[in-house]
């Protein structure tokens, strides 16, 4: 999606016909495609645009919740200020960079496994045998869950005391006391990696199949003719093939793990060993009530997303050029 | 010949385990939560895969809660308002990004694009200041409003790619005809779009229903709540004994619609995902 904006825009619009070009037609429909954008781009500018503005504005303020019209400029105190000779700030708050490593396992472990899977997933999808739409269906569950209500079944079956993950380990004889997932520190992490694994390698999956079903058959036919291993055919045929597609899934799940908010706060609550970029920002700003410190945190958040987007877009681009394709 | 046989015999075990094991994995969650939300609360603590006594007695706790029924309210009418406005204002843009060459145009996309990609904190707190400033704060409104940050780009996107893929000579002849965009798009090219918006629609009615850290942050009572945030907030008299049969009930209710939804329109889901990230 990303790296296609400006490879497939040129062709998408092509002008319906030569002889109109630039004639009276053509203004009258560029002035409606404006017309047309104007309510969407007003909308987008109100609900995104000015707010993002405010949220860069109040991070220099001391603005707190309760009082958002009376606030005063403080420069770069919210996000680093030396003080009696020590600092303050967002940079200076060990709490903050350990929400950000955390944001960063999370995403990067999390994506890698929904990459796995769904490419796995994908795999069986793709073969054909009775019973496949069926098993599309089952697949599709976890994605249609709402993620809140992922994290309280995973919670509960996680339950220390008396879930059910905890009950089959021991009987099975794997560990001898039960764990507590979700409090203990050692595991958190790894629980709320699970939940969010399960919850969106389908997504992957779906994106990894129609990736799949666009290849050519006749590459395996060749392949099979030749009696060449079917794993050595996955390697060197299917998985060079559809990594484009693969690409744009995980930079599409990076993007989202990057931000993610709703599974952690449902697990885990406030805990630190597992706070996030957004859980940070989110306790500061409403919590706390402390505007001005919470609004900082939330521009590092989305400036790191945006060196991320833009990273990306660069890299994409590239490679894209790279194949040919341009 | 006989090793050979066996190694497809074992093939297809490995395979079919492998589905099972798929399956059991994606469905089960569910089901335990299903389970446990018909069990009697003394039954709730013992660990077992069919209840052995069932019961109905957390569903009716759950619909004989006032707030709950609202919040099941509230959250169809934000996700169905925030749907028709998102296919609203998307099904003209679309036109004009997918139809239309015009100078702008790939900004126009990339903002689109840029606003999808967009961290939701980063506008928490100028959020909360507009919807404050629109007296939206703990209503309906205010939340409707701030859906349509993630649900109209995605709309737009996606009917995009779609408006694309229509034949040119519909336009042309609409053109010959004299016809004005406006008369294009409504007599045109929205009848060949209704598959597309209900792909679309349904993406986003999902999205809305789902969304969790703007209900948790601009609502404040109860009776405005939407599901998500009331579920997540559902706790007994301590934090330690969590009221898990009700809890599990609510969850199974909010989510059959959404697990019916997507059976039935798999197809057309896989069609809407794929549109707006491989095609694209």
């Amino acid at each position: 999606m990303t790296s296609t904006v400006n490879d497939s825009a040129p062709a998408a619009a092509r002008p319906v016909s030569g002889q109109y070009r630039s004639t009276k037609v053509r203004r009258q429909r560029v002035r409606a495609a404006w017309t047309f954008l104007a309510p969407m781009l007003v909308t987008l500018a109100l609900v995104a645009g000015w707010p993002l503005i405010r949220t860069f504005y109040f991070s220099f303020t001391d603005a707190s919740l309760s009082d958002l019209g009376n606030v005063f400029f403080i420069g770069l105190e919210n996000y680093l200020v030396l003080d009696d000779g020590r600092w303050y700030g967002v940079l200076a708050d060990p709490v903050w960079w350990r929400s950000v490593w955390n944001t960063f396992f999370f995403a990067i472990v999390s994506v890698s496994l929904e990459v796995v899977f769904g490419v796995i997933v994908a795999l069986i999808l793709n073969a054909e045998f009775k019973g496949r739409t069926l098993v599309r269906a089952a697949v599709l569950i976890p994605w249609a869950i709402p993620t809140i209500v992922s994290a309280q079944m995973w919670a509960w079956m996680l339950n220390d005391q008396f879930g059910i993950i905890n009950e089959l380990l021991m009987t099975l004889g794997i560990i001898a006391d039960p764990i507590a997932w979700t409090a203990d520190a050692s595991y958190s992490m790894w629980a709320v990696i699970m939940v969010d694994v399960w919850k969106t390698t389908p997504f992957v999956a779906l994106l990894a199949l129609a990736a799949m079903q666009m290849l050519p058959k006749d590459c395996y036919e060749a392949a099979e003719v030749d009696g060449i291993h079917p794993v050595r055919v996955f390697f060197r045929v299917t998985l060079p093939l559809i990594t484009p597609a693969l690409m744009v899934a995980v930079i599409f799940r990076l993007l989202d793990a990057l931000r993610v908010f709703d599974v952690i706060y449902v697990l885990t609550s406030n805990s630190t060993s597992t706070m996030s970029m957004s859980i940070y920002a989110r306790q500061q700003l409403v919590e706390f009530q402390d505007v001005g410190y919470g609004s900082a945190a939330s521009t590092l958040l989305f400036l790191i997303i945006a060196l991320a987007t833009i990273a990306y877009l660069y890299l994409g681009r590239k490679q894209l050029n790279l194949g040919g394709d341009a | 010949m006989t090793s050979r046989r066996f190694n497809k015999l074992a093939a297809r075990v490995g395979f079919w385990g492998l589905v099972a094991l798929v399956v059991v994995v994606a469905v089960f969650p569910f089901y335990y939560a299903v389970i446990t939300s018909l069990k009697p609360s003394g039954d709730l603590f013992r660990v077992e895969l069919w209840p052995s006594t069932w019961d109905l007695a957390n569903y009716v706790q759950v619909f004989t809660q006032r707030s709950f029924i609202q919040a099941i309210f509230n959250s169809i009418l934000v996700a169905t308002s925030v749907v028709f406005i998102a296919l609203l204002l998307g099904i003209t843009a679309s036109y004009a990004l997918g139809r239309v060459r015009f100078r702008g145009r790939s900004t126009v996309l990339l903002v689109i694009l840029g606003v999808s990609m967009f961290p939701q904190v980063a506008v928490l707190s100028g959020l909360f200041e507009v919807i404050r400033a629109l007296n939206l704060y703990n209503n309906p409104g205010g939340l409707i409003l701030s859906y349509t940050i993630f649900t109209l780009p995605f709309t737009v996107w996606v009917l995009t790619t779609f408006m694309r893929q229509l034949p040119m000579e519909l336009e042309e002849a609409a053109i010959m005809d004299g016809a004005t965009p406006w008369v294009t798009i409504t007599k045109v090219f929205l009848p060949l779009m209704w598959p597309a918006m209900a792909t679309t629609g349904l993406l986003a009615f999902i999205a809305a229903w789902n969304e969790f850290l703007f209900a948790l942050t601009f609502t404040l009572t109860d009776s405005q709540r939407t599901v998500p945030v009331a579920i997540a907030l559902l706790s007994g008299g301590s934090a330690y004994e969590l009221p898990w049969g009700p809890i599990m009930a609510a969850s199974v209710i909010v989510t059959v619609p959404l697990v019916v939804l997507v059976i039935i329109f798999q197809r057309r889901i896989v069609s809407g995902l794929t549109a707006g990230a491989v095609k694209g």
